[in-house]
């Protein structure tokens, strides 16, 4: 089967550092794939150079067998690959359902139905209550919700999501976790970037390991976890406390 | 989906689609509009229907800035070209060529559009203070051009011809300041209505998310740049309807004034005064700006000129102590959230 997600080759330096070297990787339609790595490994800049926020210096990626390298973000969004931020970007003047209308609004112009569609898409993660609130005005977890929600809302086939349990505080990652898992039965493909490593063994069907922006491991969780240059680059005291 | 959800989800979806104002709020709306059209009768002096007059043309050249600052978040502090052009086109073509200002209404309006998208995509790139400076410069470089440009009078600028045969085709009224008092409220009625339909509008939608982000505007698949510079055309086409009613009631244009810096300020002080990003905060603002000059304007004589920018001035630091995003957000922010049935 061909894959979704066809990463070959990618490259990106910043003067003289190298955020990714040579990285290549694929997704499969369906699967939760879990990126790993310390800080500064290159994990938020891969999802930069893969939807188009940066451009890379070599390499290309396709999507479905299209190649969209080098393609502006707002045309590879509307090819159906969704993404959340690191660093959240609401649009804190807007109110929450506002926000998600926006997302629904990429595919439909009728206001009526991208509002329906948004409330539909709150309900999924668990944000409808706090509908009529302005985006700035909620917690650090709500916000990840929010930004999952509104890129959801544009139906993407492919949603990368840059640490959905980071910063967040630690009774809310169960559910954060489920409505990842949910996301895979509706049938979104899933990229995740996680630091938690319980969290990602418990969602991935395989991983990605990077370090100091090169690939160090990639394939099933086990086989990944189990490898020593994963270990020693990330797991390390992990290992050694089992 | 548990049960609670999902009859949370039926009540939202029950819910109207745009939040209806207080009752209280449609009641000072209904009154307005009913003084508006009364207005002229009502007060009846020269002076009262000028002042109106300036009001309702501050009014749209204001909602005019507040649709590029107030929706795509770009400050322009170059707004006055738009001004300008719009009273010469509709100036030169008539006492050139004796083409009737409706025409040159129409011609101004594509120039300005066109001249927005010359200064706005290569400026529109520029985030922040840089596009405001940069307008601001290109803003002094057309003024200085109209005042050198023979072609259009240079420096003492145009007169238009009178023409007293058919008021309504050459848009000249020399007995009443009534006919323009109307025609400046259809005017800016006409764009009020425009922004209002904006605003619900999914390219209204899509404007106030780069507002606020221009990165997750992206992600959702906004085209950032193209939506900025359609946003930039429809703002300087507005302003270029009030250049041409401002030059068919005053008659002279003077390129010193249309094309100064102080109209593209003027028309900021109102949206912010007012509430940038509202749909009402300019004309609120330039209802209480434009009698502030007039008025001081008489009683202080020639030097309210500079009288009235100081209370301005003070005016505008008080907003940016008490309401720092201009009096009617609050409000309106406050009809958005609206009360959640749960």
């Amino acid at each position: 089967m061909k894959p979704l997600l066809d990463v070959r080759g990618v490259s990106k330096r910043f003067g003289g550092v190298t955020a990714n070297a040579d990285i290549t990787f694929d997704v499969n339609e369906g699967e939760i794939l879990g990126i790993i790595g310390p800080n500064g490994a290159g994990k938020s800049t891969l999802f930069d150079l893969i939807t188009g926020f940066q451009p890379m210096d070599s390499g290309r990626v396709q999507l479905d067998g299209r190649d969209i390298t080098g393609m502006r973000p707002d045309r590879i969004s509307a090819l159906g690959i969704g993404r959340t931020f690191q660093k959240l970007k609401p649009f804190s003047d807007l109110t929450v359902t506002e926000n998600v209308m926006v997302g629904a609004l990429a595919g439909t112009a009728d206001m009526k139905l991208a509002r329906d569609q948004a409330l539909e898409c709150l309900a999924f993660v668990d944000l409808l209550e706090k509908r009529n609130s302005f985006a700035r005005e909620l917690s650090t977890g709500q916000r990840k919700r929010l930004e999952l929600a509104r890129a959801l809302a544009t139906r993407p086939r492919l949603i990368l999501m840059d640490e959905v349990t980071g910063g967040v505080d630690q009774r809310t990652i169960p559910g954060l976790v489920e409505l990842v898992l949910r996301l895979k039965e509706q049938g979104v493909t899933v990229v995740t970037i996680e630091h938690n490593m319980q969290v990602m063994m418990r969602l991935a069907d395989r991983i990605l390991a990077l370090h100091a922006g090169r690939r160090i491991a990639f394939g099933a969780p086990e086989e990944v976890r189990a490898q020593p240059a994963v270990v020693d680059a990330y797991l390390g005291t992990v290992a050694d406390a089992s | 989906m548990q049960g609670g959800t999902a009859s949370m989800l039926e009540a939202a979806k029950a819910e109207h689609l745009w939040p209806r104002p207080p009752r209280w709020a449609m009641a000072i709306g209904a009154a307005a509009a009913a003084l508006l059209l009364a207005y002229p009768f009502v007060f009846t002096s020269s002076f009262a229907h000028h002042t109106m007059i300036l009001i309702l043309l501050y009014a749209l050249m204001a909602q005019s800035w507040n649709v590029v600052a107030g929706f795509s978040g770009q400050i322009s502090l170059g707004h006055a070209i738009f001004f300008g052009l719009g009273a010469y086109s509709s100036t030169v073509l008539f006492a050139k060529y004796g083409v009737t200002p409706w025409a040159g209404l129409l011609v101004g309006v594509l120039l300005s559009a066109a001249a927005a998208v010359a200064i706005g995509v290569p400026t529109l790139r520029l985030r922040g203070h840089y596009f405001a400076i940069a307008t601001l410069l290109i803003g002094s470089s057309v003024q200085i051009v109209f005042q050198r440009w023979e072609w259009v009078g240079a420096a003492s600028g145009l007169y238009v011809p009178i023409e007293r045969t058919s008021p309504w085709l050459y848009l000249q009224f020399h007995r009443s300041k009534v006919p323009y008092y109307y025609l400046m409220l259809a005017a800016a009625a006409l764009g009020y209505l425009l922004v209002w339909k904006l605003r619900r509008s999914r390219f209204g939608f899509r404007l106030q998310a780069l507002r606020d982000d221009h990165d997750a505007a992206a992600s959702l698949g906004i085209a950032v740049a193209r939506h900025k510079v359609l946003t930039f055309m429809i703002s300087g086409a507005m302003m270029s309807v009030a250049g041409t009613f401002y030059g068919q009631y005053v008659l002279v244009l003077d390129p010193e004034r249309l094309f100064s810096a102080e109209i593209s300020i003027l028309v900021l002080l109102m949206t912010v005064l007012g509430g940038s990003g509202t749909l009402w905060g300019p004309a609120l603002g330039a209802a209480v700006l434009i009698p502030l000059s007039e008025y001081s304007r008489i009683w202080l004589g020639g030097t309210g000129r500079t009288v009235d920018l100081i209370i301005y001035g003070v005016l505008i630091v008080l907003v940016c102590m008490w309401r720092p995003s201009g009096l009617l957000s609050v409000f309106e922010e406050r009809i958005r959230r609206r009360r959640t049935v749960s």
